[in-house]
């Protein structure tokens, strides 16, 4: 247990360090995405089971979606940019 | 002066400048005063251009010194507040140990007589929603707050160009419905609203609580919602419901805890039924508490959703 | 000193993740790096305060028919819990100024987005339209 609770750790500091180096949006917020992830491993570990489940649906489910729901956002608004905006209602699709 | 620099730096080179020039020259001067020659006009255009130039090269410098002075002071000052804490951890008690100082006699009164006065078996539930239930109170309205915050933000009115003078958030284009993703919701939904049902009802007898099945809930909503479709699935949740729902599970929550400002700390004179400690209808107040706290996290994770995809509820 | 350092070090590794998300937070100018980095914060002080309530050798605080050993301290696990709901909704309230600033400047650069407004204001009102 304490081996796993220190290779937890390190795969945590790991995660940290990897949303600074890695360029890619998409991938920092998968990297978060596990972050939260391996948080619950240590929760359960620290026999806190009703932390284990809530950071499950909570962290890795509803915080990640709302991250990709973002990202998609701003995709979306960065394809508009290009296309002539009339004046009433310019960015509206249909 | 501004006028003429706005001028410059709009165009920079062309040769009906010196007309405009001393033409806006010419505005600027009492009737007495002779007209300028175009030597002059010529020769005062160039050094306000080399007085520009100058000055945004100073200010480019200055800028990257800022950024860079930024840089190394916001590094230092991590370091400085990690080592002060690590410093720090050396004086805590050791990790585990059954006799520190947060292992106190409150922590103690709550593991012994948890069962007898709250009636939940997880004593965790006891803990955030019969003796510390003013604490999750004001987290359900924290996330009540936050969706009202990105209502605010997210919401797209028809008129707000007129009345706001803002461009409306933009509406996203609805996917056309992906027939293996309706298949796979087709069984999917009902596991997923039983599944978030279940984890509330069963808060006070294992590990779970309101704000994980609401989020599941949440999510099996959501899931809906992706799969057949914005018309379909605003016939479930529509924006008043989603309002009437998560004000009056906000308002039980706070009148039925509300007894502790008139009745003391521990509400002790009140006798709630507690039950068999063990049995889904146990734990008095535990039980309504969690459904309500459910209902407002399902709520709310939903309508993240719906305005960070649509815009509307 | 570093024997007390390697039995503490989960509230270590909660420290370091803290220092690497203010750095993350203080220093990327992306926004949504800056975002990820404060929620890296919140997850570091959450295994801190939770790590501070283990019982070596303990169990869930769950009664059961057979739980005669030491349970671990619930407070901090009710309070975490908290935290972990605030989080989430902080976290969907820095996103959707995120996607009202994007929306507003085409930039996810937060220095950009200073220079934009630091020059907004310099030229006289009304010569942008929004």
């Amino acid at each position: 247990m304490d081996i796993l609770v220190t290779i937890l750790l390190l795969v945590l500091l790991l995660n940290a360090v990897m949303v600074v180096c890695i360029r890619n949006l998409f991938s920092c917020v998968l990297i978060f995405m596990a972050q939260s992830l391996v948080m619950v491993l240590l929760w359960i570990l620290l026999q806190a089971p009703d932390l284990a489940i809530t950071e499950a649906a909570v962290g890795a489910g509803v915080s990640s979606l709302l991250f990709f729901l973002a990202l998609r956002r701003i995709h979306a608004l960065d394809a508009e940019k290009g296309a002539p905006a009339n004046k009433k209602g310019g960015l509206r699709h249909g | 002066m501004a006028d003429l620099r706005r001028l410059f730096s709009l165009n920079s080179n062309d040769s009906s400048l010196d007309e405009a020039l001393k033409r806006d020259l010419e505005e600027d001067q009492h009737p007495e005063d002779s007209p300028l020659s175009a030597r002059e006009v010529s020769m005062h255009a160039s050094a306000i251009r080399r007085e520009e130039a100058s000055m945004q090269r100073r200010e480019e410098k200055a800028w990257v010194l800022s950024r860079r002075a930024y840089q190394v002071l916001s590094v230092l000052t991590a370091l400085i507040i990690i080592s002060v804490l690590l410093l720090n951890i050396l004086d805590l008690p050791l990790f585990g140990e059954a006799d520190n100082p947060t292992n106190n006699e409150v922590s103690a009164r709550y593991l012994e007589y948890g069962l007898e006065e709250g009636g939940a078996v997880n004593l965790v539930a006891d803990v955030i929603l019969d003796y510390r239930a003013f604490d999750t109170l004001g987290e359900s309205n924290v996330l009540f707050a936050a969706a009202c915050t990105v209502i605010l933000l997210l919401r797209r009115f028809s008129d707000a160009e007129q009345v706001h003078g803002m461009p409306e958030p933009l509406l996203l284009e609805e996917a056309p419905s992906d027939p293996l993703l309706m298949a796979a919701a087709r069984l999917l939904v009902p596991v997923l609203l039983l599944f978030g049902c279940c984890i509330i009802l069963n808060g006070h007898l294992g590990p779970g609580g309101g704000f994980a099945g609401g989020a599941v809930l949440g999510s099996g909503l959501i899931l809906y919602l992706n799969a057949f479709g914005d018309q379909r699935a605003s016939r479930v949740l529509t924006f008043r419901s989603f309002r009437i729902l998560s004000a009056s599970a906000l308002m039980f929550y706070a009148l039925s805890k509300a007894f502790s400002f008139f009745c003391g700390a521990n509400g002790i004179p009140l006798d709630l039924p507690l039950g068999t400690p063990g049995s889904i209808l146990s734990a008095g107040l535990i039980l309504p508490l969690n459904m309500a706290v459910g209902l407002v996290v399902c709520c709310t994770v939903y309508a993240f959703f719906t305005l960070f995809r649509k815009g509307e509820i | 000193m570093w024997q007390e350092l390697w039995n503490d070090r989960v509230e270590v590794a909660a420290i370091i993740l803290f220092g690497i998300g203010l750095t993350t937070l203080l220093l990327n100018r992306n926004l949504i790096r800056k975002i990820i980095g404060f929620s890296f914060m919140d997850s570091a002080i959450f295994l801190f305060l939770a790590a501070e309530g283990y019982i070596a050798g303990g169990t869930a605080p769950i009664r059961t028919f057979s739980s005669d050993g030491t349970m671990v301290n619930p407070i901090p696990a009710g309070l975490v819990l908290t935290g972990i709901v605030v989080s989430v909704s902080v976290t969907a309230l820095m996103l959707a100024l995120t996607v009202r600033l994007y929306q507003r400047y085409h930039t996810l650069d937060f220095d950009e987005i200073c220079r934009l407004e630091r020059e907004k204001r310099q030229d006289p009102p009304g010569k942008e339209g929004f």
